[in-house]
């Protein structure tokens, strides 16, 4: 594991009587991809902007390195940042873009030279030295904004959503190129976004922000997979999130019908959180003469059928509830299934102990 | 419905109002009272006194232009970081000059600066020695700087609200310190601004003549004076055009020179 290279420490932030951080701690490792993601206000933006210097915590440190930096203009920093919609210098053509920081930097015209040949190199813009920042395509634009930064050997780059205003194909394009350069310069790459399929393709880390408060943090398979509240869950990719009774251990009831589950210790007839995600549930006909008889457990009928590409997903209305299934097998509308759930695809979680819960509780 | 239909009444405008009187002015400057071709209305601004006159111009208005310039940056500077409603009312009060009449405004800086003015009132309430200001060239530049100012600060103002503010955060990231980045970003980036804004105040200022026969007295000839003195007075309406033309080419020399600059057009009117 490689070391630690910025700590957030008990930061807090407000923008007049608006609380937007509050007593937030977080730790970036060396050469980590960590991903802030969350819903827009959830803080993540606000946090960038303390690393680089833009914002002040109202209380709480900024460790770089070890040392304090917490009141650091953002100018004495060793670290970058690409903004959103990049913030090119439009009165400068790309290669004055690039050397910016070298040229306030007073280095030497020759080291300039061969930084921004090697930094268009690396970004596969070769060529475009004297085009101006306006003739170029978002995506372009986009990897001028990261040769700018990188020029300046920052120790870490920070990237606040920065493939936000380009479409959807280039969107996954630049995903990989932004994984290949951070493995070619081997710097720490902290990114903000609210998408959570960008979050789960390039991160090593994923930090699940919500309303200022660190919901989860973890490896994007912990995130997707064992989502530590209903929040998490819901955010990252779909879900069907459910009230739920953990009877016992390893026995949970939901909508009524009992399900085996793998989880211990919720205490008895407590109730919690229940996730199962769409691609985990299992849909058995029960219109097919001689399929599955029983007709114990949960049963429903399904009431929307979408083709999605690589599989279908289906709306089946089970004991009040409407799932979300996907199935790369068809079930018609109006088919009865009964839905079974392996134990191990069960993800349960205590309720939030706050007034949240109370408001939930009245809606029903 | 034909467009073209639509610019009808333009066109007539244009025609009647713009055409005819710069044709006229043309024609007269090209002739003589007998009706011939000539270029001596022309070549009448190297009579020496022309010359000085038009010296006297070019070097108040570009005087003015300049204190202008110094005056309105920082203001608009100051004006484009202002957040909330507070906003407004600045900026009305800078707008609100512009609403009144030049020719009363100008009126209340002679009461102002007269020998038994204002100032000179409350110069001497304090035991200090009346300064004369009314009727020298700093009167007129005083005039110029107060009438022209708004115009200077307007599109400057513009250009800086349109800078993104990421941008100028992205040269502190970059690491200039706070001199660096207004040198290399937000000055480059006014630019445009500045330039129309010098337009804006250089080609009123260069022709004006409401403001030297006011503030400077009749001792004071701006070429502007010379012109209007040619066709009022003088009944000269040859001469007049004639040098009303050298005038323009100044003009036109300097919106040239603010159109190359000026490529996003900030409130250019050329």
């Amino acid at each position: 594991m490689e070391k630690e290279l910025i700590t957030l420490s008990h930061i807090s932030k407000a923008f007049g009587a608006q609380p937007v951080l509050d007593d937030l701690t977080l730790h970036i490792r060396e050469n980590e991809f960590v991903t802030l993601l969350g819903p827009s206000g959830c803080g993540k933006t606000t946090t960038l902007r303390i690393l680089g210097g833009f914002e002040t915590p109202d209380a709480g440190q900024v460790i770089f390195d070890g040392k304090d930096i917490t009141n650091l203009p953002p100018n004495k920093r060793q670290l970058n940042t690409v903004f959103q919609k990049y913030a090119l210098f439009t009165h400068l053509d790309v290669a004055e873009n690039i050397a910016f920081g070298l040229k306030v930097k007073k280095k030497d015209n020759a080291y300039i030279q061969s930084k921004i040949d090697y930094a268009l190199n690396l970004v596969g813009l070769k060529g475009f030295e004297h085009r101006m920042p306006d003739s170029l395509s978002g995506g372009q634009q986009q990897r001028i904004a990261i040769a700018r930064a990188i020029v300046n050997e920052p120790k870490v780059l920070l990237l606040d959503e920065p493939l936000g205003a380009l479409d959807l194909k280039l969107r996954q394009d630049m995903q990989y190129e932004l994984i290949r350069l951070k493995n070619e310069l081997g710097i720490t790459f902290v990114y903000v976004t609210h998408d959570q399929e960008e979050a789960l393709t390039m991160s090593d880390t994923i930090v699940v922000m919500n309303q200022g408060y660190i919901q989860q943090i973890g490896t994007p398979e912990d995130i997707y997979n064992e989502p530590v509240n209903a929040f998490v869950a819901d955010f990252i990719g779909d879900s069907n999130i459910m009230d739920g009774i953990f009877v016992q251990d390893k026995l949970v009831e939901i909508l009524g019908v009992k399900f085996n589950c793998v989880d211990m210790g919720f205490g008895k007839n407590k109730p919690v959180d229940v996730v199962i995600r769409p691609e985990d549930v299992e849909l058995i006909s029960l219109d097919k003469e001689g399929s599955a008889s029983s007709e114990e457990g949960l049963t429903g009928v399904v009431t929307d059928v979408i083709f999605k590409g690589v599989h279908y997903e289906m709306c089946v209305m089970a004991n009040g509830f409407e799932w979300i299934v996907h199935s790369t097998t068809m079930f018609p509308v109006d088919t009865k299934v009964k839905i079974t759930v392996h134990p191990y695809n069960i993800q349960i979680m205590n309720k939030p102990e706050s007034e949240d819960e109370e408001a939930v509780s009245i809606d029903e | 419905m034909n467009k073209k239909l639509l610019s009808f009444p333009y066109a007539v405008w244009a025609f009647v109002f713009i055409l005819i009187p710069l044709g006229m002015i043309f024609f007269y400057g090209l002739t003589d009272k007998t009706g011939a071709f000539t270029l001596e209305n022309v070549t009448a601004i190297s009579s020496p006194g022309h010359l000085k006159a038009l010296a006297l111009s070019v070097g108040l208005s570009f005087l003015s232009t300049l204190l202008c310039l110094l005056f309105a940056y920082p203001l608009a500077y100051i004006l484009s970081h202002l957040k909330g409603g507070g906003m407004g009312i600045i900026i009305a009060l800078f707008i609100l000059p512009m609403w009144m009449n030049s020719l009363l405004r100008t009126l209340a800086w002679q009461t102002i600066l007269e020998k038994t003015g204002v100032l000179n009132s409350l110069l001497s309430l304090a035991h200090l020695p009346p300064l004369q200001i009314i009727n020298t060239p700093y009167a007129i530049i005083l005039g110029m700087v107060y009438n022209f100012l708004p115009f200077m600060i307007l599109p400057i103002y513009n250009s800086l609200t349109k800078i993104d503010p990421n941008v100028v955060s992205a040269a502190y990231d970059l690491g200039a310190d706070t001199f660096q980045v207004f040198l290399r970003v937000i000055l480059p980036l006014s630019g445009s601004g500045i330039i129309s804004g010098i337009t804006m105040v250089f080609v009123p200022a260069l022709t004006t003549f409401v403001i030297s026969t006011l503030l400077g007295g009749s001792k004071i000839l701006l070429i502007g004076n010379v012109i209007e003195q040619e066709f009022t007075q003088a009944n000269n309406w040859y001469l007049g055009s004639g040098l009303s033309m050298v005038l323009m080419v100044f003009i036109i020399i300097n919106m040239v020179v603010s159109a190359i600059f000026d490529r996003d057009g900030e409130g250019s009117i050329v």
